[in-house]
């Protein structure tokens, strides 16, 4: 799409939307939120990308192929769901790390590791999607 | 029970989705995948193994997801019947594994063959190892989705064709089995199966449970292939590769019968009168027409769809009639179909290869250009139609006897009625594309430089391929005893399910 507006605000749309995508990721750690709606807002700011600039500037800004993306998510959280086996739970009990330098840190989790996992899955597959469908166009 | 037994659930689910998300961040690099997707398999097979031998030895075996107390949280849990079917699939799968990788275009490979069937296998496991009756629902929807991946690999266009019908019933099935599930829900309280069935049992019987028993009928059978659902199946099978039709012919029409199992013997175990009487219908009908569908088709991949849709047929008459001998004989069948489904469409592949042609009144004189063929067609058709030393025959002889115990006279009659028709068809079809002297000018068929030329390259692997499966179930007739042994387990699990319920509650740690 080649509209003046629509490229000159994106690169600032992109950057808030990404990083307002990991403040959801984060926060549905304790509260409503977490890796899939994070994953939708990261994906809709890419997708504001790929409307902007096309689908081979997403590309380069991904680095990695969207579909890569999403199994890479997928062995995390399944990475995640391992680390139980460590300390002799089951499979996907969370685990915790509470460092000696700030004990209050909550975030240092698998479960907020399986969420990550999550969020890259959700990006990655949507992502590939639209970059496919802006490929036919 | 320590966790660390408990983990062997984990892995036959576990490895092949990680092998998936490799592969998957491997795209485009076909060695890598194809590499990545054996190991992935056959990870899953050695796990699947070894998951059935503490089964055996120990019995039951559960274990609840992130440590949540099992009528709340999700158990995975494995019985003798659970455990079996994820052995004899994944070993049925590795089988189909080669013959796809020898079979497909590089082009085909690095487009996903292996991550998407690593994703199906997931979900199979899942479905054979989950005890709570959502998370069964979550587990047909990955086999779905990777299906219908795999359903259109290669985008030939008769491919979407056969494609839309497919996703179409099949999302109308799972939506249908998600609100059977819904329903039950909300009239329980709980997902769980083994929690379930003790709610269930104490709720009056009425119109409400009834209908949610055959809403369940409904929506299963239709993934089962059962009359009078099947048609999407002989309308989507013989368009994918054929190690794909393989694939969903030997799992996912067994899969859904395994659901009927679980939830009319679980969840529903004394069942309804119009739910059994409607089931016994089904599967008569379902036995009838696929045998009589294979009986008047000319396309061989069509053909064996419908022997696929007529094996349905027994194994849902077997849990009709119910008594533990008939739920054997279901079990056995299950087995015997995982592995003769493959087969068939394996060898039907092998013919479309060599031949160019998959109408058998066009083919002719296939036994000249590839004997061996021949031969393994044959051997997979009599087991199909249950004739004596193949595996084919002693579920039937099981199945007939306990027809005949409880009475159910209609569907001894059905079940030996389709076993004649589906020896007419093999012998039919054996006759025309294998038997008959070779008519030198219309045909395609003229077998000797253009057989074993299609046959050459990855062509020792796919005789491999198809070898091991009818080698399989030669072996399964002869040896039928240690079967039999383990399908008796499986079944009186069944009946009397106390250790299952035992293992998948137990894993509830509600005491401090």
């Amino acid at each position: 799409m080649n509209s003046i507006i629509l490229r000159t605000a994106s690169p600032f749309l992109v950057g808030l939307t990404v990083l307002f995508s990991i403040y959801v990721l984060l926060r549905g750690h304790n509260e409503p939120g977490g890796g899939f709606i994070g994953g939708l807002i990261g994906a809709s700011a890419f997708a504001t990308y790929t409307l902007a600039e096309g689908a081979a500037a997403t590309r380069r800004a991904l680095v990695l192929s969207p579909i890569a993306l999403a199994g890479i998510g997928l062995l995390i959280a399944g990475a995640s769901g391992l680390a139980s086996l460590l300390f002799g739970d089951a499979f996907l009990t969370g685990q915790w790390w509470f460092p000696a330098f700030n004990p209050e840190l909550k975030y240092l989790s698998t479960v907020v590791l399986f969420d990550i996992g999550v969020y890259l899955v959700v990006v990655g597959a949507i992502l590939a999607i639209i970059i496919g469908l802006e490929d036919e166009t | 029970m320590s966790e660390m037994t408990g983990w062997l659930l984990v892995w036959p689910i576990l490895l092949p989705v990680l092998a998936s998300a490799l592969a998957v961040v491997a795209w485009g690099r076909e060695r890598t995948q194809t590499l990545i997707g054996f190991a992935g398999l056959l990870a899953q097979f050695v796990a699947a193994l070894a998951l059935f031998v503490q089964v055996w030895a120990q019995g039951p075996l559960a274990m609840s997801m992130g440590g949540w107390a099992a009528p709340f949280g999700i158990a995975l849990a494995a019985d003798t019947l659970g455990a079996g079917l994820t052995l004899i699939a994944t070993l049925v799968a590795l089988a189909i594994a080669v013959y796809a990788w020898a079979d497909s275009t590089p082009e085909q490979r690095s487009g996903g063959l292996f991550p998407l069937v690593l994703a199906l296998m997931t979900g199979v496991a899942g479905a054979f190892l989950t005890s709570d009756i959502f998370n069964l629902y979550v587990w047909f929807e990955v086999t779905l989705i990777s299906s219908f991946g795999l359903i259109v690999l290669g985008g030939r266009r008769e491919q979407i064709d056969g494609a839309v019908k497919y996703a179409v019933l099949n999302l109308l099935a799972t939506t249908l089995l998600l609100i059977a599930i819904g329903l039950l829900y909300g009239l329980t309280g709980t997902l769980n199966m083994a929690d379930l069935a003790a709610k269930v049992a104490q709720l009056p019987p009425g119109a409400a449970l009834e209908s949610i028993a055959l809403l369940f009928l409904v929506s299963l059978g239709m993934k089962a292939a059962l009359f009078p659902l099947y048609f999407w199946l002989p309308a989507a099978y013989h368009t994918p590769l054929p190690a794909v039709s393989a694939l969903f012919a030997a799992l996912l029409t067994k899969v859904g019968v395994y659901a009927l199992i679980r939830v009319f013997t679980t969840v529903f175990p004394e069942g309804f009168a119009l739910t059994r009487e409607a089931m016994a219908w089904a599967a008569a009908a379902t036995m009838l027409l696929g045998a009589l569908g294979a009986l008047a088709e000319v396309d061989l991949r069509r053909l064996v769809s419908y022997t696929v849709v007529s094996g349905v047929g027994v194994m849902v008459a077997g849990l009709a009639i119910g008594s533990e001998a008939a739920l054997l004989a279901a079990i056995f069948y299950i087995v015997h179909s995982i592995i003769i489904s493959a087969a068939l469409f394996m060898a039907a592949g092998l013919v479309v290869r060599s031949a160019g042609s998959a109408d058998i009144e066009q083919l002719s004189g296939l036994y000249k250009g590839v004997p061996w063929l021949a031969v393994a067609f044959l051997l997979a058709g009599l087991s199909l139609a249950g004739v004596p030393p193949l595996a084919g025959f002693w579920p039937k002889v099981y199945l007939v006897q306990a027809g005949l115990d409880a009475g159910a006279h209609m569907l001894v009659v059905a079940v030996l009625l389709s076993g004649f028709l589906l020896l007419l068809t093999v012998g039919r079809s054996f006759a025309l594309v294998f038997w008959r002297e070779a008519e030198s000018a219309a045909t395609p068929a003229s077998p000797a430089p253009g057989a074993s030329a299609a046959l050459a390259g990855g062509g020792r692997h796919l005789r491999y391929a198809l070898g091991a499966l009818v080698l399989l179930t030669l072996l399964l007739g002869l040896y039928a005893a240690p079967v039999v042994e383990v399908a008796l387990r499986a079944a009186s699990e069944l009946r009397a399910p106390g250790p299952y319920f035992d293992a998948v509650l137990g894993t509830a740690e509600l005491r401090p």
